[in-house]
């Protein structure tokens, strides 16, 4: 560095970013953070309502949710509904994201759209609507009912993430692949498969997700003997103001947490793979 | 020194001095890495000079040009305006034009806006700024294309706008950030001319950077070469090519065959791989002087091709090469050579008439010892 | 070349995914929409008594005007931080990124738990309005507290488009204004902000489509006399069992959904609205 005697203190740079952008940017990572991390101190109290802050520490909420079995089955049921729609819509996505990527032109163009749509719609519109046939079809309060369902709003996102992975994909590598003999299924399961799992792993775990933390529909397809988590947790604030659920949503804020953190690590890993991020 | 009393004094018209004097005066940019972006550099730019900042990229030339419009800091020294201290103030209140090497054209404005913009800015009238953008859209021939957006425009369309833009409020110095590189060859030298053109019409100084020694050669009055942040020498093209200071220079403008020359003065002759070659004292620049750590430097249309010792010329320094390559130019042939024992590699000039050489030819390479420069190595 | 074959084989891996989009959502849809025009004849009575019965038209515009304030919410706080993202290090830039990310990763029924608690009356809202001496500062049970809880959730649609646009602006043009004369503040208004207006319109668009159908939300935080239009849709399907009234107007909220995603994807020129959405994980709409 330079003497003091010839350097004169100047601002580093002619456009500063200014003070109160700093404090705006500031309050908007508070607004994003802090309210999540109220439930955890939640978790730990004493009380038998939502009074904060908390009068004691206790074990007692994790206590509960791990002995009550309307927690426990709440919980089994989630992750067994997350599980099957995670399956199926991965593979129905896959093969459509596959199939999408080798045609184009106006119809395929719309057909893409038209996956999406569940994406866009209101989900309350979708509960309203599927909740209205299943009913006549006898699927509500079923694991059918809640796995067709969730996976019909799962398949964008594995259809997304199977996509991106499938930017960076050499169409060109599946005609080598038939000209040293392969079958178009051999070539899909030896070449393409390996080139995109990272996108089909994203999209699973995103499918998981959506499905885990789904409400809306799971409110109308609930019933007294099948219910998953979410519903549970909106019985507890609504119907028997049960401070379980703060123990139930610090569980859930940090095993989403972790599994949105996996697909990162992985990503970081085998990141010298030519693929594009998803 | 200062302008405003000069033009007072003599009551000459504006045009007889309308250029602004640039002077840097220990100026100093650090980012905080290893060495600093621009060391110390001193330099004024006299009014109305067209001076061209020269060097390979990271040498400091562009942070120099930013330093001048203000759109960096500096770490230390100052910069002044027709001697007013300008260091603390903000680009905007400079006034200086700026020319980009991507335009910076406003896309969401047409031409005829992009170029109003700075007279808005300053408040100038509606039936000026018609006059004013109609006038300078002229004189960079691109009248009628007043309402089109930028992007509907060629390269050298956007860079004339840019140009347009930049002179249109008269600003104290125009500064060009190597406003060509952009371009492809051909309208690279239009554009050229034609910046020395307006150059001249409008009379105000210029600083022109740039990474391409011809481009230099070409517009400047002065050139200053730059070198990992320092000016390596400040000169007219004809001084830095001719009369370079060091072997960076030499090298950086034109072809040169150096010789690293390894021991002290001889008296009036230097030693090179056992040749005993002349020195003429006109040729030493003044630093450091002949011997260990200085370079005799020939320029290849200054070497002859002999067939052996007995044709070169008394006094002439000679040293024997063998031919490795012959390049057809059109107008010359350039001859590749290696050079002495450990083979050098060299170059010369012959006449494109000379088709008598061929690969692997051994020669005798001579020139004048005033047509060597002897420099700092 | 049996290229026909070969197109049409090509379209069968899509098969299931189509159908699975049929069966659930296309000819649910379709059925609720018979449904609402038949009594059993064909009619628009449905439609015509969300007019007429005095609680839809109020009801909706209540859902307008609270997505609208959201919406501006958003913009507010989202723009400085987008334009803050598009200025820091790329370090920064990263975690900035996750941060607004985070409302993604925060299970639904917990990020609006953690709003019960914060908003409640005794909670650390209110104490702390106390704490400044304004008392009686009530937000739990009321449309601002709503309000609140769902700009934080739609943050991250108002800053990522807004990202994109305003990173993908050459900063070169902020010098040159500076260059030609402009404050820093006139080179902004001038240069910056008229080159943001896509990102905006994309972030306004897509902020207010998605407030439009918030049901868990204000069903939780909200009141029932202050219901938003997916309250009144779950209320007249589950406890009134008006599938026909119900089925008209999640037409009519489906229908003005797409036409704003539509409108939003077109507006947002580079920025896909549905790209955005897809590739961020959505809650409670």
């Amino acid at each position: 560095m330079s003497s003091p005697a010839r350097t004169r203190r100047r601002p580093d740079t002619v456009d500063p970013i200014p003070w109160w952008l700093k404090v705006v940017g500031g309050l908007v990572i508070a607004f994003f953070i802090l309210p999540t991390l109220f439930v955890i101190p939640m978790s730990f109290s004493s009380a038998t309502t939502f009074q904060f802050p908390p009068p004691g520490f206790s074990w007692r909420l994790y206590e509960n949710f791990f002995t009550n079995p309307v927690w426990l089955d709440s919980l089994g049921n989630s992750f067994l509904v997350a599980s099957l729609t995670a399956v199926l819509a991965t593979t129905v996505g896959t093969a459509a994201a596959v199939a999408l990527s080798r045609l184009d032109g106006r119809a395929a163009r719309f057909v893409r759209t038209l996956l999406m749509v569940p994406i866009v719609s209101p989900a309350i519109v979708v509960a309203v609507a599927v909740y209205i046939s299943f009913l006549g079809w006898r699927l509500t309060g079923t694991v059918t009912g809640y796995v067709l369902a969730h996976t019909a709003i799962a398949v964008p996102y594995v259809l997304v993430s199977v996509t991106g992975a499938l930017g960076g994909f050499d169409q060109r590598l599946l005609k080598a692949s038939a000209s040293l003999g392969a079958s178009p299924l051999t070539s899909f399961v030896r070449v393409t498969l390996p080139l995109i799992s990272r996108g089909v792993l994203t999209g699973g775990i995103f499918a998981f997700i959506v499905s885990f933390d789904e409400v809306v529909i799971a409110l109308f397809l609930r019933s007294p003997l099948f219910q998953t988590m979410p519903v549970q947790m909106y019985n507890s604030v609504t119907v028997e103001i049960d401070p379980t659920i703060s123990a139930a949503s610090s569980l859930m804020v940090v095993a989403v947490t972790i599994i949105f953190i996996l697909p990162l690590l992985l990503r970081g890993r085998a990141g010298s793979r030519q693929e594009p991020r998803p | 020194m200062t302008r405003q009393t000069t033009v007072e004094v003599t009551g000459s018209p504006r045009e007889t001095k309308r250029g602004t004097e640039i002077r840097l005066e220990g100026v100093t940019k650090d980012y905080g890495l290893a060495a600093p972006a621009v060391d110390d550099i001193s330099l004024t730019i006299e009014p109305g000079e067209f001076m061209t900042l020269l060097g390979p990229s990271g040498s400091g030339k562009t942070t120099t040009l930013n330093l001048i419009a203000g759109f960096e800091t500096l770490t230390a020294g100052t910069i002044s305006l027709d001697g007013a201290d300008v260091s603390d103030v903000p680009p905007h209140r400079r006034n200086l034009g700026m020319l980009f090497q991507n335009y910076a054209l406003f896309p969401h404005m047409t031409i005829a806006q992009n170029v109003a913009y700075p007279l808005r800015q300053r408040k100038v009238g509606k039936q000026e700024i018609a006059r004013k953008v109609a006038e300078v859209l002229e004189l960079v021939q691109l009248t009628g294309r007043d309402d089109t957006h930028p992007s509907k425009l060629s390269g050298g369309q956007q860079q004339r706008v840019a140009l347009a833009r930049a002179i249109v409020f008269e600003p104290k110095a125009l500064l060009l950030d190597e406003p060509l590189g952009a371009l492809d060859r051909n309208l690279r030298s239009a554009l050229q001319t034609e910046i020395r053109r307006i150059h001249r019409e409008v009379g105000s100084t210029f600083v022109f950077v740039t990474h391409d020694q011809e481009e230099a050669m070409n517009l400047a009055d002065r050139i200053a070469l730059f070198n990992n942040g320092r000016i390596e020498q400040v000169g007219t093209p004809q001084q830095l090519y001719a009369e370079p200071e060091t072997l960076f220079t030499a090298r950086f403008l034109g072809d040169s065959n150096v010789f690293e020359l390894g021991q002290a003065d001889l008296g009036g002759a230097v030693a090179w791989e056992g040749e005993s070659w002349g020195v003429d004292p006109a040729t030493v620049a003044a630093h450091p002087g002949v011997g260990k750590g200085s370079a005799i430097v020939v320029r290849p249309e200054d070497v002859e091709v002999a067939a052996g010792r007995d044709a070169v010329p008394v006094g002439a320094n000679a040293v024997r090469a063998a031919v490795r390559d012959v390049e057809y130019m059109g107008s010359y042939r350039t001859l590749l050579l290696t050079i002495g024992d450990r083979g050098l590699f060299g170059r010369a000039r012959v006449s494109a008439l000379r088709g008598d050489y061929a690969i692997g030819d051994d020669v005798v390479v001579w020139w004048r010892p005033r047509a060597q420069r002897i420099v700092a190595a | 070349m049996s290229s026909n074959k070969i197109r049409w084989s090509s379209w069968l891996p899509l098969v299931p995914a189509l159908a699975l989009l049929a069966g659930i959502l296309l000819v649910p849809l379709g059925k609720t929409f018979v449904r609402s025009v038949s009594n059993p004849d064909l009619t628009l009575a449905n439609y015509e008594h969300l007019f007429t019965d005095g609680v839809t038209m109020t009801v909706l515009g209540r859902t307008a005007l609270t997505a609208a304030t959201v919406t501006i919410a958003a913009l507010l706080l989202g723009y400085p931080y987008a334009y803050l993202m598009t200025r820091v290090s790329a370090r920064t830039r990263g975690i900035l990124l996750v941060v607004v990310l985070i409302p993604f990763w925060t299970s639904v029924m917990a990020r609006n738990f953690a709003w019960i608690i914060i908003l409640q009356d005794g909670g650390p809202v209110q104490s702390a309005f106390e704490a400044v001496g304004i008392d009686d500062v009530v937000l739990y049970g009321t449309t601002a507290g709503v309000t609140i809880a769902m700009t934080q959730v739609m943050l991250p649609f108002m800053v990522l488009p807004l990202f994109s646009t305003l990173g993908a602006i050459d900063r070169k043009l902020l010098l040159a204004a500076r260059g030609l004369g402009s404050s820093p503040t006139a080179a902004f208004w001038k240069v910056f902000w008229p080159l943001s207006r896509g990102g905006v319109m994309a972030g306004v668009m897509l902020v207010f489509t998605l407030s439009l159908g918030f049901y868990v939300t204000p069903a939780l935080l909200g009141s029932p006399q202050q219901s938003l239009v997916a309250q009144l849709l779950a209320q007249r399907t589950t406890l009134l069992l008006d599938f026909a009234a119900a089925g008209a107007l999640g037409m009519v909220v489906l229908v003005i959904t797409l036409v704003l995603v539509v409108w939003a994807n077109r507006v947002g020129g580079t920025v896909s609205a549905i790209g955005v959405v897809a590739t961020s994980q959505p809650k409670d709409r």
